[in-house]
């Protein structure tokens, strides 16, 4: 098993005697990897980012890095540096400054500064930039100072506390990529808090969903998404289809799910379920089929597959894909996306109010406890 | 649409610099001239024009007396605002009831200027409220002489000009990012270093503002030393007065005027240089850096 750079041991944290921004949460983080925190604004991300820096101090449990308690640390004796979400650069010292600021504190010598400094600022790309104020520096700039400021003093754990938020959407992809080459280049532990799904999923080696103060799944962004713990982790990470139903039959690997809103279907069997259990099941829209022809008899012969008849209620082209909402005959709308992998025509365009066929595999449903 | 622009703009101003001409540089020009004149008997200058006051004042050892004190009590006085102004600005600026805290500082204002200085006679005075209690307790056994010293003309500035430091102090705090403090500690920073080093730097302005808005005006008090300084609290403003009413030498009094000024203004030019690193921001090239990054991104 790998070293754990990071722990968290039933780790709680109250304000003002009664609002629970975190509550009891474990965690441990492996070193040098890439980890997110995502949740919904409020959940309590950052409070857990401000007590691992030291910001807050937990109001129970143990925050552990390298393998020493670490609670009673102030913040500036802790390996740990933090990229605020605002970048915090100091306005009053030049780029050359900020990034110097912590080496200065520690005294270390002249030309040590220097060669650290310069070095941080070749790996950020801010050659030219050393001499000016971050009144004068662009966002990105700004957020490159930021990074290049916390990585200087060569920090165990690098904490980015919604880094990328207060950019627009093209330089936040290409930030994106940066932090990741970065995070290559220097090795460390990078924990990364963000409300953005795709952010988390893109990025992380693992990320820890949170809601109101719990982590409700930890897991590669992978099985996060394919496999949501419960309904929350399921409609926060992309878009879902969600149907209730009980269970009815159980052949081999698959069920039958008598649900009320598209009578029986079949799913795949992701983990034991009890015949008359009720249960969930998600449909993820992208792994749904929308077709005017019905599917082959090949198809419906040799596999699991679930296929009704709708009308489209909406269409949504952008592009690359379309979005669909079907309305299906038993009354049930239903998410789907249809990817154009083929060059697209006007006229052959699934469009509004086209009959068709939704359909999918046993196997591409996932099943959550209700 | 410039031209109109800039024109509007100089019809506007013209009432101001009709005002500033009038009671300005008007005034201050006749001082200037005054300065070099010859005293009538009964006030007023008169020519030929000569530089003996200026020569009288300069070799006049009772006059330096006075102008050193005048400093170090302004100096002085200005600092112990600014010791006591930053943790109550700081406290004011962080806390939940700014608006009621801020509005305690404003009240004083509201009572007149001379009102308070006597006020602080009902104190200070050898049977004032201090003397009593003392008195009473029977720690001293006759009144000690607490008023007409330096320290009792500092102690009134400080309590009349704090509010001065305040104001200038709590609108940079307030405007300050406290993100940069924790930023500061984050980077390795202790608790004093981080106000050393990012605090104060960041309200140089304010700091700068506020020691103007209190030196400049104290160093040509006037009713305060008058009132609670007596001899050995007097300073300049009172020696001008003296000589343009008793001694009814304007030329001197003038004189003594255009020093003062020569002071202001040398304080006024070190807080325009402060002021100038201030504002020497740059304009964001946002577009240039777009640019920049749209080729990279490619």
């Amino acid at each position: 098993m790998a070293e754990i750079s990071i722990e968290l041991r039933n780790v709680t944290k109250i304000f003002d005697g009664d609002f629970v921004a975190v509550n009891n949460v474990n965690l441990s983080i492996e070193k040098g990897e890439f980890f997110s925190l995502l949740g919904p604004s409020g959940c309590g991300k950052t409070t857990i980012l401000r007590m691992i820096s030291g910001l807050e101090e937990p109001t129970k449990g143990e925050v552990i890095l390298n393998g020493r308690v670490i609670n009673d640390l102030p913040p500036n004796k802790r390996e740990v540096n933090t990229v605020f979400q605002n970048y915090a650069l100091f306005p009053h010292l030049t780029v050359f400054e900020n990034i110097a600021f912590s080496l200065r504190i520690k005294r270390k010598s002249e030309a040590e500064i220097k060669k650290k400094v310069m070095d941080m600022i070749d790996l950020m790309r801010l050659n030219g930039h050393e001499n000016k104020k971050p009144s004068q520096l662009s966002g990105g700039q700004k957020q490159r100072v930021a990074i290049a400021r916390a990585l200087v003093n060569e920090p165990s754990v690098l904490l980015l506390d919604e880094p990328l938020a207060a950019l627009d959407a093209k330089l936040r992809q290409h930030m994106l990529i940066e932090l990741d080459n970065i995070h290559d280049e220097v090795g460390i532990t990078f924990i990364y808090v963000t409300h953005d799904q795709s952010e988390a999923l893109s990025i992380s080696d693992h990320l820890a969903v949170m809601n109101e103060g719990k982590i409700i799944q930890v897991g590669t962004p992978v099985q996060v998404y394919e496999s949501p713990a419960n309904l929350f982790v399921a409609n926060f990470i992309g878009e879902t289809n969600f149907i209730q139903g009980i269970v009815e039959k159980v052949e081999g690997n698959y069920i039958l799910l008598k649900t009320e809103k598209l009578g029986e279907i079949w799913c795949y069997r992701d983990f034991e379920v009890k015949i008359g259990e009720k249960i969930n099941v998600s449909i993820r829209p992208e792994k749904l089929k929308i077709t005017i022809e019905k599917p082959s008899e090949e198809v419906l012969k040799n596999s699991f597959v679930n296929v009704f008849k709708g009308i489209v209620s909406e269409r949504i082209y952008l592009g690359t894909h379309s979005n669909y909402i079907v309305s299906i005959d038993q009354g049930y709308q239903m998410k789907v996306y249809r990817q154009h992998i083929r060059y697209l025509l006007d006229e052959n365009i699934i469009d509004w109010n086209d009959e068709v066929y939704v359909w999918w595999f046993a196997d591409d449903s996932y099943l959550i406890k209700d | 649409m410039e031209r109109t622009k800039r024109f509007l703009g100089f019809v506007l101003s013209f009432p101001g610099i009709i005002w500033l001409t009038l009671f300005f540089l008007l005034p201050t020009t006749i001082i200037v001239v005054y300065s070099f004149m010859t005293p009538g008997p009964y006030g007023g200058a008169y020519l030929p024009f000569t530089l003996k006051y200026y020569k009288m004042m300069i070799t006049n050892q009772g006059f330096w007396i006075l102008f050193m004190r005048t400093v170090v009590i302004s100096v002085i006085s200005t600092g112990i605002c600014l010791a006591l102004a930053l943790p109550v600005a700081y406290y004011i600026a962080t806390s939940k009831y700014k608006n009621f805290l801020l509005s305690l500082v404003i009240i004083p204002f509201w009572t007149n200027f001379l009102v308070r200085i006597f006020g602080w006679l009902v104190i200070l005075g050898n049977n004032g409220l201090i003397n009593r209690v003392l008195m009473y307790l029977h720690i001293i056994d006759k009144p000690v002489s607490l008023m007409y010293n330096q320290w009792s003309v500092i102690l009134v500035i400080v309590y009349m000009y704090l509010p001065y430091m305040i104001l200038p102090l709590y609108s940079s705090i307030e405007k300050f990012d406290f993100h940069l403090l924790e930023a500061a500690m984050d980077l390795g920073a202790s608790r004093t270093k981080t106000i050393f080093s990012v605090l104060l730097p960041s309200i140089k302005g304010g700091i700068s503002a506020g020691i103007v808005l209190v030196l400049i005006p104290v160093l040509g008090s006037y009713a305060i030393p008058d009132l609670v300084g007596g001899k050995d609290g007097a300073m300049l403003g009172n020696l001008i007065a003296r000589q343009l009413t008793t001694a009814r030498n304007w030329p001197l009094s003038s004189a003594i005027s255009m020093i003062f000024l020569l002071i202001s203004t040398v304080g006024l030019l070190v807080y325009l240089k402060f002021g100038e690193v201030r504002n020497r921001r740059n304009r964001v090239i946002y577009e240039d850096y777009i640019k920049e990054e749209t080729n990279k991104i490619g």
